[in-house]
This record gives structure tokens, sequence and C-alpha cells, in this order.
């Protein structure tokens, strides 16, 4: 014969106020500790401001951000990507990993030719490696507008 | 053919007259075609040179074996464009009568005048190639070969040497003596073999240091014609090694920005005026190897101390500049080394990853600049880095701080869920003082 | 209206009064083992943890070889708690294989599968199947080096079995090689076949026990109290689970799962690669084999005595015919003693090699 409860002593006579505290106590816990769970829940379900992993596309600059005759980086998942903009505007994007040594490229507005500082390495406006010691032309990628931005993306 | 001949075909129905020999005609000059043709493919009508020649045995038959691979002959020349005679006659003596031009064998000194004959000539040359120079002979006197030669000396290189005699290839053909992977076996020919140097005063060991060289590996391994072989450095024609004073501008034809540093630096008047070649003082000229960065500095194996010892400014320099390199590469490696730890866990560094490529950059650049020998210009790049690969580690510091934040986080809600545990079970024991528990 | 309205509006249309009488007429026994009722109850609660964070992992996950690792990264760096869902998935599923253990092997003991409870054994062996089924499907999932080669090495010991190995390593593969094919033939698995056999099993199994009731052990028929399931019993369930919640958060904070390197089908494995612990005694049992016994592969050799094994501890409630003999329960007891201290040394000493 077992039973589980405490020696007899019935506890009713304390309880009203010590078994309010108590439930409010847990009520309140336990709001807490639901409103603990779901509150991740609902942050996660969120859509978060980047909304997809592989970055086979990026808005690179605004429309107005570059005057003809001028070169823009931009980062293009882990790597860097140059954006162009010719002298007679029309719009060019290429990775801007130099194929000889993995410099950074820049774009020179004088000799109107993508540069690598490092060895002196030149591309044409095609990313071709036409002079220095670069083996292999740029990757080169594909430019839209969409509005007011504008899109590269991985050809 | 009908219509060039002017005849009508309906005559030939009608019988004999002028229209009966017109038609005859047409029909032999069809059949001639037919036998010109076949005679052409073989070379000019007749070739009596090519004919009797490959019957023979040994040198006196490989010319007319080796011709057929021949630029020359595909361009539509042939034997009697150089050696003269006449290739339509069979009787030996006919065929090579000094009356019609026959030359004979040249003689080893004069053969480049020989080859001269036509390759000197503008005119002629622009029938066969027009952007081909005219001026090999003239660059070739001006060469040590040419100027042996000159002197008398037979065992010199002339045209044939390099080029080949009677199956000479264009330059652009692979299979060429002279395509640029092939240049360095073809002048190893001689200047590779001791015994045959011997007169010459030179080393014979060009070929074997070049073959282990960053060039040879770059146009052997990975097929990159633009890497410089022999003739890169040395001239095509006019072959002679570059004065002391030039090498810097003979390595500075691909090496511009090295080149250029190296001529603005103190290091260009003190190595003309001790009579030091330039970039080879430090790089060495056949055997060039990959440069490391232990080349520079004054560790064991630095270039640097063979000439600079302790105290001199051109020491400290080389030490300065050293220590800059190994600190920026440092960073560098302390960042990635973090960075991809914070990765591995899952925390989002590809931004630091990203900006951690400028100071990459920066070392690439860094390390031509040490041809300035000032330390300072290397500073300009170097100090930029530093800052770099700092603010990345301190993003990598950052990403684990936020994984340790959030483990801290995690144990203090670990408490309220314990208190709200302990809450329940309170709970029970005061439901259960009110006997709700059943027996039997 | 009020709350008693709307019980009424139900009640009235769902019956929900003749649940509600069972519901509170259920009791639970109580004596010095009923500690080990808790175990099938929180078994399921992880259970359901499983399903909530996999749904929510769902979200962002794609099941294919060139996104799959990085949708994980995804959710652990971009995803506002992402990392804390998805350790909290991958932690919870090993518990949860755990307290299965703990369950199984006290039922055992308790010789609680004896009729009439042959078919909730039955069902349980089912769902121990399962969750080994999910566990293994979802190892794959993350697409790091460390998944993919355990993957390799498991797919090919089922490979192994005879006539119908090969078979089976092609369908398990959806090929000859563990590819993208692969990954979403385990995805495929993981959220759709096995849920829906899981609600199925655990359906019968749960359906079952409310059926029969809690066994109580032959020393305690006579003498044992009951304690109503709700609110009681329910409670100490609670207390139970919400300690689970807080080992899951300890566990999320002290041991965050990794990233890990993303998979690289043609780079060779690294060294020391183990599957998860659960299959670590049957991995390391078969590395001790020798290499040929009696002229059959030693690996074969292995994979047939663990199936054999499984099918005794399956038909166990058909063998154990006479449970309450002394010497029955002596042998039983050992041969169940003799499993337990196996896979712990097992587990063990794959854990030191």
């Amino acid at each position: 014969m077992q039973t589980v409860n405490g020696p007899g002593r019935s506890k009713e006579h304390e309880a009203p106020s010590r078994r309010r505290f108590l439930d409010y106590l847990l009520g309140t816990s336990a709001f807490a500790t639901l409103g603990a769970i779901f509150y991740p829940i609902i942050r996660f379900i969120a859509p978060p401001q980047i909304v997809e992993a592989m970055q086979n596309s990026v808005v690179a600059a605004k429309l107005n951000e570059l005057p003809p005759n001028s070169g823009k980086i931009f980062k293009f998942g882990n790597k860097p990507g140059i954006l162009v903009r010719s002298a007679s505007g029309e719009l060019k994007a290429f990775s801007a990993v130099c194929t000889h040594l993995d410099c950074i490229v820049q774009y020179r507005p004088d000799t109107k030719q993508i540069w690598c500082a490092c060895h002196n390495g030149q591309y044409n406006m095609n990313g071709q490696n036409v002079g220095g010691p670069p083996p292999r032309p740029l990757e080169e990628y594909a430019v839209n507008t969409r509005g007011d931005d504008v899109v590269v993306t991985r050809i | 053919m009908a219509d060039q001949l002017n005849i009508s075909v309906d005559c030939v129905a009608t019988a004999k007259g002028p229209c009966y020999r017109r038609c005859a005609a047409l029909i032999l000059a069809l059949f001639m075609c037919f036998f010109v043709h076949s005679s052409s493919a073989s070379g000019q009508n007749k070739n009596s040179c090519v004919e009797c020649h490959a019957s023979l045995e040994g040198r006196f038959g490989d010319p007319a074996r080796t011709i057929h691979d021949d630029v020359h002959l595909s361009r539509g020349l042939s034997c009697n464009d150089c050696h003269g005679g006449d290739p339509n006659v069979y009787d030996q003596f006919a065929a090579k009568d000094p009356r019609k031009g026959y030359l004979g064998r040249p003689r080893t000194a004069d053969i480049p005048a020989f080859c001269g004959k036509c390759h000197n000539d503008a005119s002629f040359m622009k029938k066969y190639n027009p952007s081909l120079r005219v001026d090999q002979e003239k660059e070739y006197l001006s060469s040590v070969h040419g100027q042996l030669l000159r002197t008398g000396n037979q065992k010199v290189a002339t045209c044939i040497s390099c080029h080949g005699v009677h199956g000479i290839r264009g330059v652009s053909d692979p299979l060429a003596s002279v395509y640029p992977s092939n240049v360095a076996e073809t002048c190893a020919k001689c200047h590779g073999k001791s015994d045959y140097m011997s007169d010459f005063k030179i080393p014979t060991d060009q070929y074997e240091k070049y073959k282990v060289s960053v060039h040879a590996k770059a146009l052997y391994d990975r097929q990159d014609l633009s890497a410089p072989t022999c003739n890169d450095c040395h001239g095509n024609h006019g072959a002679a090694p570059p004065g002391i004073a030039s090498v810097a501008n003979v390595c500075g034809q691909c090496h511009v920005r090295q080149g250029e540093l190296f001529q603005a630096s103190p290091h260009k008047l003190v190595f003309d005026n001790l009579q030091y070649s330039e970039c080879i003082k430090c790089h060495n000229n056949h055997d060039i190897a990959a440069p490391t960065d232990d080349l520079i500095g004054t560790g064991p194996n630095s270039i640097c101390i063979t000439c600079h010892s302790e105290g001199d400014k051109g020491f400290i320099a080389a030490r300065e500049m050293r220590a800059r390199l190994d600190e920026l590469q440092a960073g560098i490696g302390r960042s990635i080394e973090i960075l991809d730890r914070a990765e591995r866990a899952g925390m989002e560094v590809s931004r630091p990853k990203f900006d951690l490529r400028e100071a990459t950059d920066a070392l690439t650049h860094a390390r031509v600049l040490i041809h300035t020998s000032s330390t300072a210009e290397v500073d300009k790049l170097a100090v930029p880095g530093l800052e770099v690969a700092a603010k990345t580690y301190q993003a990598g510091i950052g990403a684990l701080a936020e994984l340790s934040f959030r483990r801290k986080g995690l144990v203090v809600s670990l408490f309220f869920i314990i208190f709200l545990a302990g809450l329940v079970y309170l709970k029970i024991r005061q439901l259960e003082s009110k006997n709700l528990v059943g027996e039997k | 209206m009020s709350l008693d309205q709307i019980r009424i509006w139900l009640d009235e249309r769902l019956s929900l009064g003749s649940v509600s009488e069972i519901a509170r007429k259920k009791e639970v026994p109580v004596h010095r083992h009923s500690i080990w009722y808790y175990f099938g109850g929180m078994t399921l609660f992880l259970f359901t943890v499983q399903v909530v964070t996999g749904i929510l992992l769902l979200l962002y996950y794609r099941p294919s070889a060139e996104n799959a690792f990085e949708s994980v990264q995804f959710i652990m760096t971009e995803v506002k708690f992402g990392w804390l869902i998805r350790s909290i998935h991958s932690w919870s599923a090993n518990l949860m294989i755990a307290t299965l253990f703990i369950h199984m092997f006290s039922v055992f003991f308790m010789r609680a599968y004896n009729k009439p409870r042959e078919l909730t054994w039955l069902s349980g062996v089912g769902l121990l199947f399962i969750s080994i089924a999910f566990g293994f499907s979802g190892y794959l999932l993350p697409w790091n080096e460390v998944s993919f080669f355990a993957t390799k090495v498991g797919t090919d010991i089922a490979g192994v079995v005879p006539v119908i190995g090969h078979s089976m390593l092609r369908f398990l593969r959806g090929g000859d090689e563990v590819t993208g094919a692969t990954l979403t033939r385990f995805f495929g698995f993981h959220v759709a076949v096995l849920p829906a056999l899981a609600t199925v099993f655990i359906g019968v199994h749960v359906l079952l026990v409310q059926l029969h009731g809690m066994h109580v052990p032959r020393r305690y028929e006579h003498n044992h109290g009951y304690m109503k399931f709700f609110p009681n019993f329910f409670l100490r369930d609670l207390i139970g689970w919400i300690l689970a919640i807080g080992v899951l958060a300890a566990l999320a904070a002290l041991f965050p799962w990794e990233l890990g390197v993303k998979a690289d089908p043609f780079a060779p494995a690294p060294a020391g690669i183990k599957p998860e612990w659960y299959f670590l005694f049957m991995f390391q049992t078969l590395k001790y084999i020798p290499a040929r016994i009696l002229g059959i592969e030693g690996e074969v050799l292995g994979i047939l005595a663990f199936m054999l094994g499984g099918l005794v501890w399956v038909v166990i409630p058909f063998i154990n015919r006479e449970p309450e003999q002394r010497r029955r329960i002596l042998i039983f007891n050992v041969f169940g003693v003799f499993v337990v201290l196996y896979i712990v040394v097992m587990t063990i000493v794959g854990y030191l090699a």
C-alpha cells in the first residue's frame, strides 16, 4: 500500500495566498519560457537580409554612381569584381582577380585599360590580357540594369 | 572551257572543217591540262635534282628526302632557286652547269650571303611574306657568331646550324628547330658540348641551368610561349650577351616594374661601376629560380649579405625590408587562421576574408618594391597592408566572441529553465498535499 | 463566449466528453521502478522537438550537392537564431536515440513485452529501426567532409550483405558512388518517407499503450499505488521535458554543432573517420573481426551476425514463452546485460581508438 502524498496534514488552510502566488509564478514563468521558445522561432521564420546562400548575382552599384570612363570594385560572393563604364557609356563587369598572381586589378581612365599594379599586367575592355605577365583573360560577367540598380550575374 | 576557246558545241555535230579542228584542240587542251597538272604536283614540271639525288645513299640523298618538309618548297621554290642549275635536264653535267648559274654547295663562310641573296631583298620577300624582316644577314654580322665567322672561324653557327638546311620549317611550325620550345635545344647542340666549345672560353652549362629555371618551367610545363628562351634575351640573328649595363633593360622587357625600380635605385650606378651585371647578380642568368622571401634580408640564404655586412646602410635596409615582408606575411597568416576557425564553427566571415585580399595584394606588391632598396618605399605598401591584416584579425576575434556570447546567453537561460522546473515541482507538491493520489 | 460554452459546442460535435473521461480516468502504477515509465514519453517529446526544428530547417535547407553545405552555412550565419535551431536539431537527435535505448532496455529487463503487449514490442522495434534510419539519413544532409565519408563507409558496409548487398547499396546511394543523387534521396527519406512511417508506428505504439495500460513487474503486482495521469504524472513528465530543454540548451551552448568543411568527393578520406556513436559499436566490432573466417569474408559474417541479433531482438516476446520462470529470467537477464555491456564497451573503445 503506497501513497505518494506527504504526511497526512492538509495544507488547505494556508493554501489560498501561497497557492495563488505559486500559480502566479508558474503562469508567468511558463509564459516567459514559451516566449523564449517562440521568439527565436518567429525571428527564424522571418526572411533574413540576404535572401539566398549562393551569390550568383549581386547589385554592384547604383546607375548614377559610375560616370563614363570609370570603374568600381565590388564584392561578388567571396571574390572581388570590377564594374567598368567605358568612355562611350557601356557597362562591363569582370572578375577583379588578376590571372597572374591574384592581385586586385583597377580601371585606368588614362589608358582606358584594366590594369594590375603589382606587375603591370594590362587587360583590354574585353577582359583579354594584352600586356604584362597575366597568362589568361579576366572572367567576364553579365551586366543588367534593374531600375536604378546595376546587377552583375555570373555567366 | 568551251566559251574560252570560242567553240559552240552544236558545231561538233556537223562534219569536218575549222569546227572539227577546234574541237580537237579543245580535247587536246583538256588532255594537256591533266598532264601539266599532274607533273606540277611534284615540283616544277620536272625536277632532275630531286629525282637523281633521291636515288643516292647517305648525305648525298638526304637533301632530296628532307626537302619535302621545306617551307621554301611549299611556296613554289626549289633546289635551283638557291643552288642554281637546271632541274629540267637529266644529264648530271648539263644540270649542274655553272653557265646555268649552278653554285653548288656554298662554303661555310659564304652561307649568310647565300641565304641573304633572297632574304635581304625586300621586294622579293614581299611576294612571299610581307611581314618578314629582311635584315637578318646584317644582324648576323653584328653577332658574336658573325664576327667570329669573319675572322675565319668555321666552328661558329651560320644560318643552317639553327634553321636546318633542306627541311627548313617556318618559325611558327611546332616542329621547327627555331620554334620557341625548341630553341634552347637547338642552341645547346653546340653550346652544350664542352669538347666542341673548348676553343671558346665560355661555359657550356647554360642549357642544363636553363632547364631548371622558372622560365623553362613556364615554357615547357605550362606551354606558355611568352616565356623567354635563349633568343629572347640574347637576340636571334644578332646573338650576343647583353652588355653589363643593359641587363636590366633586357629583363625589363617583361619585368617592366622591377626593371624600372632597379634603374632608379642606388644599386644601378654601383653595379655598373663594379661591373656587376644588374639583375643577374642576384637572380642568376640561366638558372633563374622563382624568387622567395629568403633571397632578401640578412639571413643565411640571402643575396644581400654577399656584399653588405653588419652595420652598413644596405645591411640595415635589407634587414628592415625583410622584416616588413615577414611581418605582413605573419599578420596575414594569423588572420587567415582565426577566420578559418570562425568559419568552420559556422560564423559568417566572408566580408573580412574579402577585405584580407587587400593585404595579400599589398604583400605581392611590396615584394616587387624591394627592388628600390628603400625601406620607405616598401613601407608605403606594407603599412596599409598590416592595418588591413590587423583589422581582419579583430573581425575574427569578434566572430569568436559572438560565438562565446551566445554560449553564455544559453547558460543564462538554463537558470530560468531550472527555475521553471522547480516551480512545476512545487505545484506537484501542492496538488498532492490535497490527497489527489489514489490508493490500492 | 466563455471557455465552458466553447467546450460544450465542441463536445456536441466531436464527442470530446468521452475522450476527456478516458483521460481523467487514466492512471499510472507507482512502484520502485516507475521511473522507467518516463522514458517513452521523453523519447516522444524529443521526437516532437525534432519535427519542429526539422520543419524550421526545411524552410532554408537545399538538398543538392552544390547548395546543401552553403544553405546550412546560410542558416548558421544569416538566419536569425539559425545556429540555435540547427544545434538543437543535431543534439536532440542524439538525445532521442539515447532515451530510446534506455526505454527499450527498461522494457526488456522488466519483461513488459509479454502477452498482451507483443505488438507494442514489435512496433517499438520498428521505431528503433526507423529512428536509426533517421539518424543515418540526416547525418549526410549538411554535406560536409565528415558526413560524406561516414555515409560512404556506412553504405559500403550495407553493400557487403550477401546476395542483396549490391542492390541495397545502389538503392541507398542512388548509384554506385555517394553523390548529389545520394543526398537528394536521403533527403526524401528523411523528410517524407521516414516521418510517414514514424507517424504510423508511433500511432500504433501509443494507442496500444493506452489500450493495455502500463505493465507492472510481477514483484509489484500486488503492492503498488496509482497515480492519476492528469495532472500528476503529466506534471512530472513536464518537469522532465523542461529539464530536457535545459540539457539541449546547455549542449547547444557548450558544444555547438560545427559547420565543418564542405565535402569533396575526390579528396582522400581524412584519418579516423567514425560514424555517429550509435553505430560505433557495430563499426568497432567489424574492425576486430579477422579478414577471413573459414573462407568467408569477416565483414560478411559480422554483418550477418548483427542481422541475426536484430532478428532475435525482434522476436524476443515469442521466444520468451514462460517469462516468469526463474531460470528463464536469469538467462534473459544475462543476455540483456551482455548486450548492454557489449554496446557500452564497444562504443567506448570506438571513441578511444
